[in-house]
């Protein structure tokens, strides 16, 4: 992993799998779109709000990928001192709060017709709410300190402690069975859902991740230069 | 195609779904080139602004190249 710590390698690295990434998200975003809206059916119970599913469920694995990739770096970051991994956790930050947002407010606009309600504090519900304030937590954290290191350690900090959210997420539906529907996809005993519903959700899914990497690699070019930016004011102040 | 739109009824349920992360997804993605571009050009303006203090301040941090510089210095 070191190897990939140094800014200049990593500038060369990203400029060889951005237009890959980039190309990837836009064919799996129009094939998963095509799928999801036209040629997959309308569920049996649900209709066509079923389709929503193919930007919820997504959206949800993405908020949790996103958390737990940026918690693995926070790590890197507090334990390592590599200096991309903070970059990495910051960069990240927005793009899961928007994917949790996205998750949301799709959730609700799904349960209001089905469930007959746009909120209730389903220990499901209420997790990833608490999944979405960290994210902004942790961007404010990270943004409070006149030191930017500083407020790095202590957004990684914030990151590691709400490590505990994930599991909790997970497993809420079978812990608290309320009313949010229990895991279909990722369960023991493989996938309960039909393939012609599966493919959708996979390819948005796939789609979704390409979408992260591309923006995040984008994202951690801007902090790369930010930095530089940096120190250029700072040695130009202090000569 | 008005059926298509019409979504059994649920248009107002799943449109507004798929608006929402298309606007959430492609307004992160342009604010990102747009800081992307900003920094990108802002440190251009700062390294094109002092290029002649910088370099030699490249050979100070070295240490070992600043030594025989000073002393041409004060040679001269």
């Amino acid at each position: 992993m070191h190897r990939f710590a140094n800014p200049a390698r990593f500038q060369r690295l990203s400029a060889a799998i951005l237009p890959w990434s980039a190309g990837a998200t836009v064919i799996l975003l129009i094939v998963g779109l095509y799928i999801a809206l036209f040629s997959s059916p309308a569920d049996y119970q649900q209709g066509n709000t079923v389709r929503i599913m193919y930007i919820h469920v997504p959206a949800a694995w993405m908020s949790l990928f996103v958390y737990v990739n940026m918690a693995i770096a926070a790590a890197c970051g507090l334990v390592w001192k590599h200096p991309l991994a903070d970059l990495f956790a910051k960069a990240a930050a927005p793009v899961g709060a928007g994917f949790t947002f996205i998750c949301l407010v799709t959730g609700s606009l799904w349960g209001a017709p089905m469930w007959g309600t746009w909120w209730v504090w389903d220990a499901r519900l209420t997790s990833v709410l608490i999944l979405f304030f960290l994210y902004l937590g942790y961007m404010a954290l990270v943004n409070a300190f006149d030191d930017p290191q500083r407020g790095m350690r202590a957004g990684n900090v914030l990151l590691l402690v709400g490590v505990v959210n994930v599991p909790i997420i997970k497993f809420s539906v079978e812990w608290w069975n309320t009313l949010h529907q229990p895991a279909s996809v990722i369960r023991m005993g493989g996938p309960t859902i039909d393939p012609s519903m599966l493919v959708p959700l996979v390819v948005m899914a796939l789609g979704f991740t390409t979408y992260f990497v591309t923006v995040v690699l984008l994202r951690l070019r801007s902090e790369i230069v930010q930095r530089k930016i940096q120190t250029l004011r700072l040695t130009e102040a202090q000569g | 195609m008005a059926e298509f739109f019409a979504m059994g009824g649920y248009a107002a349920y799943v449109w507004p779904a798929y608006g929402l992360a298309a606007l959430v997804m492609v307004g992160l993605l342009v604010a990102t080139l747009k800081g992307l571009r900003g920094a990108e050009t802002t440190l251009k303006v700062l390294e094109g602004s002092r290029p002649a203090r910088r370099r030699p301040r490249h050979k100070d941090s070295k240490g070992q190249a600043a030594a025989p510089s000073a002393a041409e210095v004060s040679e001269g």
